[in-house]
């Protein structure tokens, strides 16, 4: 995939990491404002998805970043069904919310919810993101 | 409530444009118009969390896209050719099948409650109850992740099946050489 | 009662787009305003006049939300319709690379 001018280089620049931390915010605060694992894995992933729009890829990247993104959805999907299996290890019950609720409308509070946004957010990024790269990158260029 | 009624008008209009426009880049902007339009009209019935997903996830579809399209063509060849004999049965057949539909559809959604009336049974408990059981302060996120966190289990499954469907469709190992 | 028809229209729009187009691409963008039209019509059917968005802010007070249940159903079902128009798009490249064409009645011959 080829880059975009110095113009979009430069915007893609300041902008990107203000994205990636609206969507960290989006992830963390799911329990207690709009969003959630799914808003903000979306957001993650349409983070990356401008940096490779913008800059270009070799076929060498594109690879390496198509098995870091599998990886990582992986890892998420094994935390989600992880944290509800350990729900049923620990009170007998699958997906029960066996942590403490802490104090209301605190960051820390509403036991297993914020986990479960982080593993969906991991989950939902990667494979966005890995959807994009299959579809538009370098490496699965057609041969005419 | 006018405005709401104006974004309606609006989406109708765009997605009858993207279905019949000749250019395929075109007709996938419009798309990107009934989506953008569908969000704002999330924002005005008092669902945030459903607008913010739609406007990131309507990016990621256009992007999509139009990454397809510039791989392949955008000139949609099928409209300017000759109308076939089994494309009018097809519209004919739609035709009765659409009216037949809208009156069934128009007698169904009159037993529904009125708009901006619903019937809040199951969702009083959940209302009252989110706080207390879950200690979180956003009632959907309560919903899907501590009430039916199951439901999201398998929409997981579901997006998890189908990343591995596109991977697997569009690699090149096993195609024949030429 | 009448803005749900506004949902039926649009069904029928996508549903058109499937049954009569002959470009692949256009079917996919008939499948895409088929999910717009049921996603915007469970978000109406929870609507509730002069009420929140479900969201607490303060811990007792008296709660006058919108119906938090739909809006839970539709938020999976949007990125499941990402997950869905991006595999009809990869089937639809797939046949592109194979017949050259997006005309579904020119991919007819065998081709091994």
């Amino acid at each position: 995939m080829k880059g975009m001018s110095l113009i979009v280089k430069t915007i893609t620049n300041i902008v990107i990491g203000f994205i990636f931390l609206y969507g960290l915010y989006i992830i963390l605060h799911g329990h207690l404002t709009p969003g959630g694992g799914f808003a903000g894995g979306v957001i993650i992933a349409g983070v990356f998805v401008l940096k490779y729009l913008a800059y270009g890829s070799s076929k060498a990247g594109e690879k390496k970043s198509s098995i870091i993104s599998s990886v990582f959805e992986s890892v998420g999907a094994l935390l989600f069904v992880g944290i509800a299996l350990l729900g049923l290890l620990l009170t007998g019950v699958f997906f029960l919310n066996f942590i403490p609720r802490g104090t209301p409308l605190h960051l820390l509070s509403a036991g297993i919810i914020p986990l479960c946004n982080i593993a969906i957010g991991i989950k939902v990024g990667a494979g966005l993101f890995s959807i994009f790269l299959a579809l538009a990158a370098f490496k699965y260029i057609m041969e005419d | 409530m006018l405005e709401l009624y104006l974004f309606l008008i609006f989406m109708l209009v765009a997605g009858i444009i993207a279905t019949e426009i000749k250019d395929l880049l075109a007709a996938v902007i419009s798309l990107g118009a009934v989506g953008f339009s569908v969000a704002i009209i999330f924002i005005l019935v008092q669902a945030p969390d459903l607008a913010i997903v739609q406007i990131v996830v309507e990016v990621l579809t256009i992007v999509i896209f139009v990454a397809v399209i510039l791989r392949t063509t955008h000139i949609d060849e099928t409209i300017k050719e000759k109308i076939s004999g089994i494309q009018v049965l097809a519209v004919v057949l739609y035709g009765a099948f659409a009216v037949l539909f809208f009156i069934a559809m128009v007698r169904t959604l009159n037993n529904l409650p009125p708009f901006g009336h619903p019937i809040m049974k199951v969702a009083n408990q959940y209302i009252s109850l989110g706080l207390p059981r879950t200690g979180g302060a956003n009632l959907v996120a309560d919903v899907i992740l501590d009430f039916r966190a199951l439901d999201t289990l398998g929409e997981a499954t579901v997006l998890f099946t189908s990343v591995i469907g596109v991977v697997a469709l569009m690699r090149k190992i096993g195609r024949r050489q030429k | 009662m009448t803005i749900f028809v506004f949902c039926i229209a649009l069904f029928l729009i996508g549903l058109y787009a499937i049954v009569t187009k002959r470009n692949l691409i256009k079917i996919v963008i008939g499948f895409a305003l088929i999910e717009y039209s049921v996603n915007l019509l469970f978000a109406l059917i929870g609507f509730r006049r002069g009420a929140l968005a479900p969201i607490i802010t303060k811990v007792h007070t008296t709660h006058n939300f919108v119906d938090p249940i739909p809006q839970a159903l539709v938020l999976t079902a949007i990125v499941i319709a990402l997950g869905t128009t991006a595999v009809m798009l990869a089937i639809a490249l797939r046949i592109y690379e194979r017949y050259k064409t997006f005309d579904i009645s020119k991919i007819k011959r065998l081709k091994g």
